[in-house]
């Protein structure tokens, strides 16, 4: 019996892999930046002279590439938090309120505990954090598994919802004297270390840490087999006994708790206080960049960054080329249709890699 | 010649040998001292879609005992195996396995206490398509290959287990392929092996040898064989009248989600149960 095939993954397969998706990435993503110079040259830009200023700045300083990196941060955890119930074939499209959500929990926990040490007030804010997301996430979750309503319409609906309880308590209780429209600044214990003296913090490596973890349970866990089965053929894993419903709820709930984290993460890193309407659509992001890279992790993390340069580099495309921000989601748009054509796309990568 | 072609010849020259179907040599009256395996009482459905409503179920699987289950398609064969399963709620009457009331149990409740369950379409109900035939075998024993709390899984007893199984039943299919890209009768091969190796002690088979070829058939009705001496009990869902005859042990004919009759097959011919699988009017001699 050959040894080499009892284990289904070998770590050769795993570097091949890696570099086909590096590659397939690259091509799609040069495909969207070829197709965006066209609309530059007609709009009368100099389509190399704009890449070239937007990467110099985001990828050419440590200062910029420092903004990638924050600008990535949140959009890693949201995108995985769509990634985990995709996998379930449960569409997430709720993570902007799990993540408001997330922000609110953590939120109270700083204000009512700022005399706690750090090294406690800081994990009681991502558990407190992740469990407000993960009850925001229990609704639609509870209801898809028992046939009620579809989760997709629900969390986009429930969107709306989350940030005006958000808006509730800081207008309501929470809002600083000088202020309406958010809380004081948080106790220094409250804030999320940075690194390198650049405003990176930790949270990006609990991101990266979790894309691991991610990969490592789908692909080697029991639970992972278990939602594979149920994301492959749902009818057949229910028959062989897999607990299909408490698999929606708990996935969704679990996503959920990763965007409540990525909440906790905004309020007590990125700003160090709670504002109303904080997020700028960053659980929109999560979802397109999840689907842009089939809730694969690397896909996520190449993904991700690709986005956070088109927009830390889109900023500076606005002042130095004139264009309207509404430039930054054309392309956005352009890298999505790039993507989702990838069928015809992959075929071609096969055989230029095989 | 054609006139001399007969089925057993064919197969003679097809394989160089001779093969004999097996037949149950019938147990003479299941053991009724015994508990039942399997006990519906007054069990009834409310359909949700096209499903057919079974009204009024009432059966026991002993041990050791072959149920055959004849009815045409669509006259409540597969809400029978399904409700037996737990995906299909009973709203009227009791569900006992093994002695406990599993009434309103779960399917996984179901399968860990030793149910095996051969679908009639594979392919949509019991196989995940893109995962692995190794992986496909776990499916229904996820927690028994489960290692370090579920942590990993142990890859290497699923694979010396499903090679056991395979030298038993003298079946061979590739392991390490999408289950998508096997033929369907190495499909049908495979849940046979998954369902009936490990030792379940009530098998609900339905349409058993469909798409198999005439060794495999044989193999199939072997180990059902086999499982059914080991004393487990067997509800055989099937449209193939001949097949039932040669392995039940009893035979209930469903029409329009009721028993319309329950005989011993050497009591009764393949007619008989014929027009009663239709529903018409059976003369009594």
């Amino acid at each position: 019996m050959p040894e080499t095939k009892i284990i289904p993954s070998r770590l050769a397969g795993f570097w091949r892999k890696f570099l086909d998706g590096v590659v397939r990435y690259t091509l799609m993503i040069m495909l969207a930046l070829v197709l965006f110079g066209v609309i530059l040259l007609v709009s009368g830009r100099d389509p190399l002279h704009s890449y070239r200023d937007m990467l110099v700045h985001t990828l050419g300083s440590t200062y910029g590439f420092s903004e990638v990196l924050v600008a990535m941060t949140p959009m890693l955890l949201t995108a995985l938090a769509v990634a985990l119930p995709s996998r379930l074939i449960l569409i997430n499209v709720g993570v902007e309120g799990q993540l408001y959500m997330g922000a609110c929990f953590a939120t109270w926990a700083a204000l009512t505990f700022p005399h706690l040490p750090a090294h406690l007030l800081l994990p009681l804010m991502a558990f407190v954090g992740m469990l407000g997301g993960a009850l925001w996430a229990f609704i639609p979750g509870y209801l898809k598994a028992r046939g009620i309503v579809n989760e997709t319409i629900t969390t986009l609906l429930l969107n709306s919802v989350a940030p005006k309880i958000v808006s509730f308590f800081i207008f309501g209780f929470w809002h600083s004297p000088m202020d309406t429209d958010k809380t004081a600044n948080f106790v220094p214990a409250a804030r999320l270390p940075t690194v390198f003296g650049t405003r990176i913090d930790l949270s990006l490596f609990i991101g990266l840490a979790l894309l691991v973890v991610f990969w490592w349970f789908v692909k080697y866990t029991r639970w992972g087999l278990e939602m594979r089965a149920i994301g492959g053929n749902p009818q057949a894993a229910r028959r062989n006994g897999i607990p299909v419903s408490a698999y929606l709820v708990i996935g969704m709930c679990v996503g959920g708790a990763i965007a409540g984290l990525a909440g906790m993460a905004q309020v007590s890193g990125y700003y160090g206080l709670l504002l109303a309407n904080f997020s700028r659509g960053i659980g929109y992001m999560g979802f397109l960049i999840s689907w842009l890279s089939f809730g694969d992790p690397l896909g996520i993390l190449i993904m991700s960054f690709v986005v956070a340069v088109i927009f830390t580099g889109g900023n500076l495309l606005q002042l130095t080329q004139g264009l309207p921000f509404a430039a930054i989601n054309l392309l956005l748009a352009l890298t999505l249709f790039v993507v989702l054509a990838r069928p015809q796309f992959s075929g071609f990568v096969r055989r230029k890699t095989a | 010649m054609r006139s001399e072609a007969t089925e057993g010849r064919l197969v003679t020259l097809m394989f160089g040998q001779e093969l004999t179907s097996p037949k149950a040599d019938r147990r003479k009256v299941p053991d009724k001292g015994a508990l039942p395996l399997l006990e519906l009482r007054g069990v009834e459905t409310r359909p949700t879609g096209t499903e057919m409503r079974l009204k009024g179920i009432d059966l026991q699987v002993y041990p050791g005992e072959i149920v055959g289950v004849a009815g045409v398609s669509g006259n409540g064969q597969r809400e029978l195996g399904d409700v037996v399963l737990g995906m299909i709620p009973c709203v009227r009457g009791e569900k006992i396995l093994f002695g406990e009331d599993i009434t309103r149990a779960p399917v996984g409740v179901v399968r860990r206490r030793g149910v095996g369950f051969v679908p009639e379409d594979p392919l949509s109900m019991a196989v995940v398509p893109f995962m692995t035939v190794l992986e496909n075998l776990v499916l229904t024993r996820t927690g028994h290959y489960a290692r370090a709390g579920g942590l990993k899984m142990d890859w290497r007893a699923v694979h010396s287990d499903a090679q056991d199984a395979m030298n038993r039943f003298g079946f061979s299919f590739s392991l390490y392929v999408p289950a998508r890209t096997l033929s369907g009768g190495n499909l049908q091969r495979m849940i046979i092996v998954r369902e009936l190796a490990y030792g379940s002690r009530l098998i609900v088979a339905s349409y058993l040898t469909r798409g198999l070829d005439v060794r495999s058939t044989i193999a199939a009705r072997q180990a059902l064989l086999r499982a059914r001496d080991e004393g487990a009990g067997v509800l055989l869902i099937s449209e193939d009248l001949e097949e039932l005859f040669a392995l039940s042990d009893r035979l209930i004919v469903l029409y329009d989600g009721r028993i319309v009759g329950t005989f011993r097959p050497e009591e009764t011919d393949i007619y008989t149960v014929g027009h009663l699988m239709t529903g018409s009017e059976v003369p009594h001699a």
